[in-house]
């Protein structure tokens, strides 16, 4: 193992565990704790990846979750990040975006043409001609994208999780920590989250070997494994800060949906990378980055490498290496900085060079050198890695999406958030306070802030702990003649791409990002946006501040699908009469969420059994299921009022124990509802709404209340409810068998509706007549729906009844000439277009959508016709929704089409010009195919239409 | 290697020509002030200088180029619409479309991929065929499908549906593209630019001006412009601005939201929409799946994003293609959507003599982009509405003459 290095004070590999897998096809070992980038440069790979576009040979940079050019394919898993995976046996593993494999990639001829491709080069070329476009744009999608998609792959879930707590914060470094500790204290429940597998943040890498924080580590570190009242998550990231304190909390055993009462977000920084000539060769890495894998996994980020810092953690990066054994060829400070760790790579013998200027890092496949100006001289060291330590970004996301704002802090030179939403904390380094001890005073301060928010109290004054001293370069850029500096590693943007976009008036920092596409790809700019914004305010002669930021939105790494879905939760519905179906073997419909049948095979074929169940109610008895209607039961003082204000008719006056066709409309006059009233007292109603629209009604009913101020109840009774209807001539006599009640006309005349006992249980009955026939609407008890609905059926053997399923249904009421809300009509559809004047009272003083029909009465432009089709109807049928034609205009279109039995001929119902809804008027059809057949406007209802059967041979006239 | 290409050997981008100019100062007075520097104002701005010669204008914009919903849109360009009006005027919009690239000498990656709207129930293919045969008689390539039609496309979309609310069938649009929106603005800007147009980048209308029921201007946050017309192409900030004129329409505001994938190589080739589960999904060029839903469930003037809609849409999402369980989302966002009642647009005049309004594009102003610029244009130049709008008029609203788009614009990307 060529860079693994001694025991580690804290490393997180198990040395008695041994990994195995491969990678592009070599075998690979390291240890239990590995990930697999560190596995994979312990073992001295270090070109992990090509670049998006040139295929440029690519290592380990940031190690910090965004190593876009480690990413990895497996057989089951695209865009594996090899920086955060853990190494287990039998992984394998292939560089994703090859052209051949990541050694020999043909991709890299990219490079070659590359001055032929500059920035947006996309936009320039391949349009003209025209129809060599799609040959370009599959190359060019085939060279886009990353990992590969097997569609085979199955389908995985994994369940979310609900946590509730008074602070959550959010990074578990030292900040975080004392800030958890100092909230806990206060009594209130608190989450520590942390997206690596164990807390401690930087304190365990950036000062693993610095001695004196001993003692704050293991304070913050016992205190917090000591409180109870602090819930330590671990391996999880916020995915996104949404509103109200929730947070989508990322695992890897699926989402936690976390709600806080207060934020502490402590998530620290992200280093940036120095922008030179081959920074992305192979051994230049961030100075963190180096940390990570010396002090977690025990790696050597290389044997003798140079530091390029601008900051003191540069130092101590060099003092790392050093005390590792590890060769520090030198120092390379780009100005001159101070400070304890200065002081001590200095006493430790290491080379320090000030006033250093970066020109470029040499080498073919990796890093072989560094070469430097210094005292306008060029110099060269030979070296096999460089840490670069250069500037730090804050981890800003969470802020930005809880709504925080940033400003540019020159005294740091970084952006800090300058204000916070309500219940919003910052504290430590993404805050811009570095020392150690003031991390810490910062999270206690933050975490005391929290808990009193949440307690109400009020929150002392905020202490500023920002030692003043610039962590960052303001701009670690060192253009080169010959380029290749880059800037982002995602898409392989150089500083001339970003020049050539702001020269090209890309000069808005939104432009620059979409016409560049700098942090536009996974790592969303966590390396690259800093020092795009540091170039723009630059170019353009602009402060960081009048330059902005890009918005920063959620995710903050990308999350699994898989986690965001969960297990799928939709419902579906089946009515109290759902075992029946089942045994009658019905074929089920989906209706919404409820399952109906459809009809019941009874015969050969579909057509047959339909045919059988609407025979069986024109001549006998049937029996249909209709619990899946809305249900909605209304009472208290003012429910005649909101009845009159919701429907057209006039329900105030309707008397007790009878029942009335309900039709609603929208504040435009369109018809978007009907079903049947009715009043069961004074103050009580039961009225039924269309399957589909149920939900909505209930909804837009309950706003309505309020809105209108009425004292009503509403409540929704569609499942405790079943309902069926008995139709058909011999439905009397069924129902005779099972009820004392008296059925007659007299006692039960037409559009009645009585509370009796049938089958032994309560039940309200309505006299309807939908499809037409004498028949019963029974609504009961949801619990003793299937019980009362067997009783029927049996009593109706010998009547020869049959049950009959939505489509024998659509057809008797097709014979009706009966509407179908949302089938015969359409988003426009008014009562004076479906021929339903009758249906709306204008008499009352308000209803909904009076205003809008009163003005659509004048202005009627088409009609809901019947017709009956003249030409041979077998063969060319029309469907629903074809259109009906004269000349070349589109007059009208079918709503409805059925072949009736019963009449012997198709018949439907079509939406017309009304110059063309004449009783006898031709029409002419355009079938699918193009072709035109005729029909003719006919009256409706085609069946029975005085309507004497379902009146039961009566007198009409509504009944009480 | 395109020919095209070649210049760049010896020529740097920076040298080419500002696609937009540096800030400059307001000048005091313009013939033609359009509010909003998106997709259609800069469309209208370069059509009225194009062809009607009209190149005293201004475009304010309050942020940046494209910034609102021209650069928050799914990119989806169609015209398969239920009503007659809405078929003549988005086909114009789409023939438009395949030569912006030529017009502008810029590619917009106009890709020509295919648009299934799949349809779940019984009613969803009564609308289907209802939109095909309205379609096919003006002509419109657009049928219904059956499922193994759409199989045979789309080989790996599960028709199943995880076993509820299989696919029935579907309307397929053969002609229904992507492009890439930002371009579709930068063109615009660029021609609008070159014939004299000025684009004025982060300058805020602050209030419009007007005297005996005419325009006279409009207060910036850089001062007052003196202009005898004044078009307001903002979409979701439509209500600031007709507040300003105590114009009321019948608008509201809902956010709209997306997401994208991490990028992979590309496997889907097809547009799939599915009203019933609310998804509609592509790949773009770079790769991403780039996905949507509805609009959100309540009125909101916000672009925050909301965990319920990545949460949902993904759920919705693996019905059609379980296999995407093993991507990754990697950034969602939203955008303020300015619907209508009868989820069709309001161009043209108004009230007030030279205020122009050119709003109510909900979720589906991208698709309209070139044609809404240039019936705008036409409509400025000449005080009087193209023929393609005359439907689209704000009256239509006090006069009951609704267009009636619900059932091919509520959720048909």
């Amino acid at each position: 193992m060529k860079l693994r290095l001694g025991p580690q004070p804290l490393e997180w590999i198990d040395r008695n565990v041994s990994v195995t897998f491969d990678f592009e096809g070599k075998r690979v070992t390291g240890f239990e704790g590995d990930v697999v980038t560190s596995a994979l440069w312990a073992e001295g790979w270090k070109v992990l990846g090509r670049s998006f576009k040139y295929h440029r040979r690519r290592g380990l940079m940031s190690f910090a979750n965004h190593d876009i050019n480690a990413l990895f394919q497996t057989a089951e898993m695209p865009n594996v990040r090899g920086d955060v995976t853990p190494a287990k046996n039998g992984l394998s593993l292939t560089a994703v975006n090859t052209f051949g494999s990541l050694e020999n990639d043909k991709g890299a001829l990219v490079e070659w043409i590359a001055k032929f491709l500059p920035v947006g080069f996309y936009y320039r070329a391949f349009y003209s001609p025209k129809f060599l476009f799609p040959k370009w744009e599959r190359l060019i999608r085939e060279m886009a994208g990353l990992g590969k998609i097997n569609t085979n792959w199955s389908e995985e879930r994994q369940p979310k999780r609900y946590r509730h707590c008074d602070v959550a914060i959010i990074g578990a470094g030292a900040s975080g920590m004392a800030a958890a500790i100092q909230a806990a204290k206060q009594g209130v429940d608190v989450c520590l989250i942390d997206e690596n597998p164990f807390i401690g943040g930087s304190l365990d890498y950036q000062f693993a070997n610095q001695r004196s924080q001993s003692l704050n580590r293991q304070y913050l570190k016992e205190t917090v494994a000591s409180l109870p009242n602090i819930q330590v998550i671990t391996s999880a990231y916020v995915a996104g800060y949404y509103g109200d304190h929730w947070l989508a909390v990322n695992t890897d055993q699926g989402l936690i949906k976390l709600s806080a009462q207060s934020v502490v977000v402590a998530t620290g920084v992200f280093e940036q990378p120095a922008v030179f000539r081959n920074n992305d060769l192979p051994g230049v890495m961030n100075a963190s980055a180096a940390q990570r894998l010396m002090a977690r996994y025990a790696v050597a980020p290389c044997n003798a490498g140079v530091v390029l810092t601008a900051n003191h953690e540069g130092y101590r990066a060099a003092l790392d290496m050093h005390e590792n054994g590890l060769i520090v060829k030198a120092i390379l400070d780009t100005g001159k900085t101070e400070g304890v760790w200065v002081d001590e790579a200095k006493k430790a013998g290491i080379v320090v060079y000030e006033q250093v200027t970066p020109i470029e890092a040499l080498g073919s496949r990796e890093v072989e050198g560094f070469i430097f100006g210094l005292n306008g001289m060029e110099h060269r060291l030979d070296c096999d890695g460089i840490l670069m330590s250069v500037g730090w970004a804050p981890a800003g996301a969470p802020l930005y999406q809880a709504g925080a704002k940033f400003g540019y802090e020159p005294e740091v030179q970084q952006l800090i958030p300058v204000s916070l939403p309500d219940g919003v904390f910052a504290c430590g380094r993404v805050n811009g306070v570095y020392v150690m001890e003031d991390r810490i005073k910062d999270g206690e301060q933050a975490g005391l802030a929290a808990a009193l928010h949440v307690k109400g109290d009020a929150i002392p004054e905020w202490k500023d702990f920002r030692d003043g001293v610039a962590h960052s370069h303001p701009y670690p850029i060192w253009q080169h003649p010959k380029g290749k500096e880059f800037v982002d590693f995602d898409e392989d943007i150089q500083v001339k791409d970003l020049k050539g976009a702001i020269a090209q008036g890309f000069d808005n920092i939104e432009l620059m990002k979409r016409f560049s596409t700098i942090g536009m790809g996974p790592s969303q700019g966590k390396h690259s946006n800093m020092n795009g914004i540091r170039m723009l305010a630059k170019l353009t002669g602009k402060t960081i501040d009048e330059t902005g930021s890009t918005t920063a939105r959620p995710m903050f790494h990308p999350t699994p699908v898989s986690h965001l879905a969960g297990m799928r939760f939709r419902p579906e519905r089946v009515t109290p009469m759902q075992l029946f179906h089942e045994e009658a073997k019905a074929c089920f419909m989906e209706a919404g969420n409820w399952l109906r049948p459809e009809y019941y095979p009874t015969e050969a074929t579909r057509e047959d059994s339909i045919k059988a169940e609407v025979s069986a109610v024109r001549n006998a008895v049937g029996l249909v299921d209709v619990s899946t209607l809305g249900k909605l039961e209304i009472f208290g003082r003012d429910a005649a009022e909101l009845m009159d204000r919701l429907y057209t008719m006039r329900m105030s006056n309707m008397a007790i124990g009878a029942s009335r066709y309900a039709l609603m409309v929208d504040d435009a006059g369109v018809l978007i509802d009907d079903g049947v009233a009715v009043r069961f007292s004074d103050e009580h109603f039961y009225v039924t709404t269309t399957t589909s629209t149920s939900d909505s009604a209930y909804r837009m009913i309950q706003k309505k209340v309020i809105e209108w101020n009425l004292m009503v109840t509403v409540l929704n009774r569609t499942g405790q409810i079943g309902a069926m209807n008995v139709a058909g001539p011999n439905s009397r006599k069924v129902l005779s068998k099972l009820t004392a009640f008296g059925l007659s006309n007299d006692n039960f005349p037409y559009l009645a509706s009585r509370q009796a006992k049938l089958a032994g249980v309560d039940v309200t009955m309505i006299r309807v007549g939908f499809v037409g026939e004498l028949g019963y609407e029974i609504h009961v008890d949801a619990s003793n729906a299937l019980m009362v609905w067997d009783a029927i059926m049996n009593a109706g053997k010998e009547f020869g009844i049959k049950p009959f399923g939505v489509e024998a249904q659509r057809l008797l009421r097709l014979e009706k000439g009966h509407i179908i809300v949302g089938q015969d009509t359409d988003g426009l559809t008014n009562p004076f277009e479906a021929n339903m004047s009758w249906a709306v009272h204008f008499k009352k003083p308000y209803f909904l959508g009076k205003p809008s029909l009163m003005k659509l009465k004048q202005m009627q432009t088409r009609t809901l016709v019947g017709f009956e089709l003249l030409s041979d109807a077998e063969k060319d049928q029309p469907l629903e929704s074809n259109l009906l034609i004269e000349g070349k205009e589109m007059v009208g279109r079918v709503t409805s089409i059925g072949q009736s039995d019963t009449l012997k001929k198709v018949i439907g119902l079509a939406m017309v010009s009304t110059e063309y809804s004449a009783e006898g008027q031709e029409l002419n059809i355009k079938l699918s195919d193009g072709r035109l057949v005729k029909a003719k406007v006919v009256k409706t209802p085609f069946y029975d239409p005085e309507g004497w059967l379902q009146k039961s041979n009566e007198g009409s006239g509504e009944a009480a | 290697m395109p020919l095209r290409l070649l210049k760049y050997a010896w020529k740097k981008p920076e040298d080419e020509p500002r696609f937009f100019p540096s800030e400059k100062p307001l000048k005091e007075a313009y013939d033609v002030v359009i509010i909003g520097g998106g997709g259609h104002g800069m469309a209208c701005a370069y059509y009225l200088a194009k062809e009607h010669g009209i190149t005293n204008v201004a475009v304010l914009e309050q942020g940046y180029i494209g910034g609102g919903n021209t650069g928050r849109n799914t990119t989806i360009v169609r015209s398969n619409y239920l009503t007659a009006e809405g078929v003549k005027f988005y086909d114009e919009s789409l023939s438009l479309f395949e030569d912006l690239s030529d017009d502008f000498d810029l590619n917009i990656f106009y890709s020509t991929r295919g648009h299934f709207t799949l349809a779940h129930t019984d009613s969803a293919m009564r609308t289907m065929r209802w939109r095909a045969e309205v379609n096919k008689h003006y002509g419109i390539d657009s049928e219904v499908v059956d499922v193994e039609t759409i199989q045979k496309e789309v080989p790996y979309m599960d028709m199943t549906c995880n076993g509820q609310h299989p696919v029935m069938g579907a309307l397929y649009h053969a002609p229904g593209s992507v492009a890439r929106h930002d371009a579709v603005a930068w063109g615009y800007a660029r021609g609008a630019q070159m014939r004299g147009v000025e684009i004025h980048q982060k300058t805020k209308v602050m209030d419009i001006k007007t005297k005996g029921g005419k325009v006279v201007g409009v207060e910036t946050d850089r001062g007052f412009v003196e202009a005898k017309k004044v078009i307001s192409a903002v979409a979701g900030s439509t209500p600031r601005i007709t507040e300003m004129l105590d114009i009321k329409t019948p608008i509201e505001i809902f956010p709209l939201q997306a997401c994208v994938t991490e990028p992979v190589k590309p496997f889907m080739d097809t547009i799939v929409v599915s009203g019933s589960l609310h998804v509609y999904v592509s790949q773009s060029s770079r790769g991403e799946l780039v996905m949507g839903a509805s609009v959100d469930p309540a009125e909101l003037h916000s672009t925050r994003s909301t965990l319920d809609f990545v949460e949902g849409l993904t759920d919705q999402m693996m019905d059609l293609f379980p296999f995407t369980s093993r991507m990754k989302i990697m950034r969602q966002w939203a955008g303020m959507a300015d619907i209508t009642p009868d989820f069709a647009p309001i161009m043209g005049k108004t009230d007030i003599e030279g205020f122009y309004l050119d709003a109510g594009w909900g979720t589906w102003g991208f698709k309209a982009t070139p044609v809404s610029g240039k019936t705008m244009a036409y409509t400025v130049a000449n005080d009087r509405p193209h023929e393609l709008i005359k439907p689209f008029a704000l009256s239509r609203y006090e006069d009951f003459k609704l267009v009636g788009e619900k059932g091919a614009a509520s959720v048909g990307h």
